[in-house]
């Protein structure tokens, strides 16, 4: 450091001490122990010492470290994230902002984000799901969108390990809790247990929002000048460096991290989110950016940035709740309900007037600035000095070390040895929570607030929920479908073809909804990146989302990294959620999976020619085996394309009633799910195949719980019909029978299956898991 | 017919009980801000459901001593008629327009579900005239404290009066869990002394559509819209 500096630190310090002493140990100069403290290599701290001419003090440095987090800087998976793509005609805006936005017509856009909460859920469960779900709920409002609907993709330890109970309960209350009360429906989602999150749960919440295609807001700083104004909330001292505790590994002093946990106020969310529409609807606001992860830190040096411009703020000016707040905490505090604005000068007392109605803080904090550098001032003095561009464009990006690992064992179905029957094991499927019927958690969300939800949660394979006010004499109206999916045991086994698979499927439930598949969210769950075979699962799960996601024309225009989610070394399993929307032209034509009386059900994507069932890494060789291993069932994007395209045709003529994909656990367990609820049964003639004198079991329980990809079951009135246009696209199928009122799924005469008595197992798994008899 | 929603701050049913009078009235009903002093003639206010000032005190307390609350206890001593939904049935109970108390579910648990509601045989009200005793509707509910309580003299009297418009019944698909919350007499509705005021746990704004799966709520806010009517 140049003799002058110290000279000049000085000066500034001793002043500073007089006024406030707890600013003064704040602006004391840092040193290399604190950068590390704060999770900063010791490359990145000579990196920020180089680029800024200085030695930082604790402010500037906390800015750094925030801003160089693995959560903001995406260090780690940049270069790769970079290689999806995100470019289609409809597509508005794809990654960068808030959220993505994608046109559905009519004038209006869908906008829409999946964000992880995963390190503040296990701490804090209630709060960590909370601020999730309030969190990805201002990143829709903040483009100009009203939310719709919520979804949340859940991921606990095994049902039996101590955690697993509160975690869940306090997640699903928390998830309920934010949603509930703000009054956006919470129409789907899933939630998964494995032993490799028993130390590191997932919590990714997506939120899906309406707004009008001529009036999305963005976060760009413009105008020199222009006044920057803080709403919303308070600052308090809750979720300090949040975003540096999300960048790390768990240890088992983890929970000592609670104080960096946020607390969500989901009534000020709600008058924040009412104010902020009611603002967007005059003609004030020129950028607006809610305040996440590093709170005033990232909001205020990516509005800067977006803009190329500088910005000035008087921190003495942020509305605080506690005393003596330094410019650190304020700076890092991630105090939730809180937005930065830039409003057109002169129209500050028109927006003040909306805020003041709604009971919220306004107040004018700084200005914007052509000099490129962030100045923020506390008592008087100034508290930080330092150029935007290196915060942004000088964060580090790794090519790290990668090795994609894969399992290309196929296992055969005569690998798998059992004397159970098949009723044993369908059993022993919904006695796991992973299999069984969710309606214990979602019975706890608010899915029907705001009158538009067409069908949601447990219903069908996607949620669908109207777009308000497309209604016509002709017509109920368009809806927006969505869902979330991923299965982490395919992606683990295989990275690519996991990806894939996740994408795929997702866009098969949409379509099993009567909806066309248009765009993705993604969150990408993962272990450590600095190992190598972590890295190879995040390089791979990419590549297969990417692969997938092109040749479905599904772009992927908005997303959320979630990295280093272990505990004492142990490894999550690389979970890449894949949030999709589609959309569907009238909701009357809306499919669920609920079969009726009297309907047949037809099998596409595979005849009666029968090849071994796809066990390696199935739910049935997890029952058996005890775990899983061996390749994921393979993926043809083509056959993918062609069941999606076949679903869409059939729903356009109307000649399907319910449609369901088949996924975890294979036919049997989905055709149980579509006679469920109204307590149905089905007499199944099996392939011949099956039945032949010498033919084996094995080759049986494949055909039934083995988890071959492309594939939906449908249920039609018209089999006909139904079978003609398949030929047509040319699609593999069998016919299963035609649903009666026994109650009874018989396979030929040699199983006989009790729907109602699965039925019950199905409902009373997770109730009875988590302490609740019926 | 005159109609008027109030919004309170944390009201989320608002919009969706506007929709549901306008489509019946062909006329959008007035908004009542909570810090509105002055109102003006109404036939009917309907308080919508919600988490009024977040519920975090008891839900409804808040509400309940709301400037706006005063006019809607003039607007019922001059005969006027109200509907609380929810919430709405919450401020209610706090503002002691309605007795008894609506405390947490039974199960702890926030419930949103389809319920079955058996309209009763109730004192002349605009609410349950229309239709016939033991009829049913299904309405869905979503609410954490909707276990309406009270002593045991006051329920007496409810029922004794016939002041209670809906009670929660079982169904095809809901044999055993029908009553949501654990209420009371599986009580999901009561009527003030006068039967003009009508606090209710089951949403009806949220089915009326063929798309919600059902249009009861529709029939029963068209049928009390028209015994309004007169």
């Amino acid at each position: 450091m140049k003799k002058k500096d110290i000279n000049h630190s000085k000066q500034i310090n001793s002043e500073l001490f007089k006024i406030n002493k707890n600013e003064y140990f704040v602006q004391q100069i840092s040193d290399l122990k604190s950068a590390m403290e704060m999770g900063l290599t010791k490359s990145e701290f000579e990196l920020i010492c180089n680029k800024i001419h200085k030695t930082p003090n604790k402010t500037e440095l906390g800015i750094f470290s925030a801003m160089f987090s693995e959560h903001c800087s995406y260090k780690s998976s940049k270069k790769w994230l970079k290689t999806m793509p995100t470019e289609g005609s409809h597509v508005i805006q794809g990654p960068g902002e808030n959220a993505g936005v994608i046109d559905i017509g009519d004038n209006l856009a869908a906008v829409f984000k999946i964000e992880s909460h995963n390190h503040p859920s296990f701490i804090e469960p209630y709060q960590g799901s909370a601020t999730g779900v309030g969190g990805i709920l201002r990143d829709v409002f903040t483009m100009g969108a009203r939310p719709i609907a919520l979804l949340n993709a859940l991921r606990f330890g095994s049902p039996d390990h101590p955690l697993t109970k509160h975690l869940v309960s306090g997640v699903i209350k928390g998830i309920g809790g934010y949603g509930n009360c703000i009054g956006i429906p919470t129409v789907g989602g899933e939630t998964n247990f494995h032993k490799s999150y028993d130390g590191n749960i997932l919590v990714n919440a997506m939120a899906v929002g309406l707004a009008k295609k001529d009036r999305i807001f963005y976060s760009a700083a413009t105008g020199a000048g222009n006044p920057v104004i803080y709403v919303g909330a308070k600052t308090g001292r809750d979720g300090i460096h949040g975003a540096t505790m999300a960048s790390a590994e768990f240890t088992e002093d983890s929970s000592e991290k609670r104080p960096t946990v946020q607390v969500g106020d989901p009534f000020t969310g709600k008058l924040l989110l009412e104010a902020c529409l009611e603002l967007m609807n005059t003609d004030t606001v020129l950028s607006i950016q809610d305040m996440g992860a590093a709170g005033l830190t990232s909001s205020s040096v990516e509005m800067a940035s977006k803009g190329g411009l500088g910005m000035h703020l008087d921190l003495d000016l942020v509305p605080i709740r506690e005393i003596e707040m330094t410019s650190y905490e304020i700076m890092l505090s991630e105090s939730q309900e809180r937005m930065l604005m830039i409003l057109k000068p002169g129209s500050e007392e028109q927006a003040r007037s909306i805020f003041k109605k709604w009971d919220l803080d306004f107040a004018n904090i700084g200005e914007v600035t052509n000099t490129g550098r962030l100045i923020l001032k506390k008592n008087g003095h100034v508290a930080c000095d330092i150029p935007i561009t290196p915060l942004v464009e000088d964060a580090p990006e790794y090519n790290r070390p990668y090795e994609i690992v894969k399992d290309l064992n196929i296992i055969d179905s005569q690998d798998i040895n059992t004397d159970q029957t098949i009723n044993d094991i369908l059993f022993k499927m919904f006695k796991t929570p992973n299999i069984a019927s969710k309606k214990w958690i979602w019975e706890q969300y608010d899915s029907s607030v705001m009158a538009d939800t067409v069908i949601c949660n447990g219903n069908s394979d996607a949620a669908v929920v109207r777009v308000h006010g497309t209604d016509t004499k002709d017509s109920l109206g368009k809806g927006i479908s969505m869902t979330t999916d991923c299965t982490p045991r395919y992606v683990k086994a295989d990275p690519i073809m996991g990806g894939m698979q996740a994408v795929c499927e997702a866009a098969r439930n949409i379509a099993s909804s009567g909806s066309k598949p248009l765009a993705i969210t993604n969150n990408l769950n993962f272990g450590n990146p600095e190992k190598k075979d972590v890295m190879g699962q995040i390089v791979g799960a990419i590549k297969g989302i990417s692969l997938a996601a092109s040749f479905l024309k599904t772009p992927i225009v908005s997303g959320n990294v979630s990295l280093y989610n272990e505990t004492n070394g142990v490894s999550i399993l690389p979970t890449p959620v894949i949030g999709m929307v589609g959309m569907i032209d009238n909701i009357e034509n809306t499919i669920g999976i609920n079969a009726k009386n009297g309907y047949s059900l037809i099998l596409l994507g595979q005849d009666h020619n029968v090849d071994d069932g796809w066990l390696g890494c199935s739910v049935y060789q997890e029952i058996i085996c005890g775990d899983f291993n061996g390749a994921p069932p393979p993926i043809d994007l083509k056959n993918e394309k062609k069941i999606i395209d076949l679903l869409l045709t059939l729903t356009n003529f109307n000649l399907i009633t319910s449609a369901h994909d088949i996924s975890d656990g294979g036919l049997l367990p989905a055709i149980c799910d579509m006679l469920f609820f109204n307590s149905l049964g089905i007499d199944i003639s099996l392939p011949k195949t099956l039945t032949e004198e010498g033919a084996i079991t094995n080759k049986l329980h494949g055909w039934c719980f083995g988890e071959n990809q492309a594939r939906v079951i449908v249920a039609t009135k018209e089999p006909k019909k139904v079978l003609s246009i398949v030929m047509e696209n040319s699609v593999d199928c069998f016919i299963l029978g035609k649903t009666n009122n026994s109650g009874n799924l018989n396979l030929n005469n040699m199983t006989t299956i009790s729907i109602n008595d699965i039925k019950k197992v199905n409902e009373t798994t997770l109730p009875s898991l988590m302490g609740y008899k019926e | 017919m005159r109609t008027a929603v109030t919004i309170f701050p944390g009201s989320n049913c608002d919009r969706d009980m506007i929709i549901a009078l306008k489509q019946i009235t062909g006329k959008s009903p007035i908004k009542l801000w909570h810090k509105d002093t002055e109102i003006p003639n109404l036939d009917l206010i309907v308080i919508p459901g919600g988490f009024s000032f977040g519920d975090y005190l008891r839900c409804g307390a808040l509400a309940a001593r709301a400037p706006i609350i005063k006019n809607i206890k003039n607007h019922i001593s001059r005969g006027g008629a109200v509907l609380g939904v929810c919430n709405g049935f919450q401020i209610l109970v706090e503002a002691k327009l309605l007795p008894g108390s609506l405390i947490k579910n039974k199960k702890l648990l926030f419930t949103c579900k389809d319920t079955t509601l058996e309209v009763q045989d109730t004192i002349p009200s605009p609410f349950s005239w229309g239709f016939k005793p033991g009829e049913l509707l299904e309405i869905p509910v979503a609410h954490n404290e909707g276990n309406f309580f009270a002593s045991k003299s006051i329920i007496h009297e409810l029922e004794n009066e016939g002041r209670i418009a809906f009670k929660y019944k079982e169904s095809k698909n809901e044999k055993n869990n029908y009553n949501p919350n654990g209420s009371i007499n599986n009580i999901a509705g009561i009527l003030s002394a006068n039967g003009r005021v009508l606090g209710m746990m089951p949403h009806p704004e949220r089915v009326i559509n063929t798309f919600h799966g059902g249009t009861d709520g529709l029939r029963f806010l068209k049928t009390s819209i028209e015994q309004l009517v007169g």
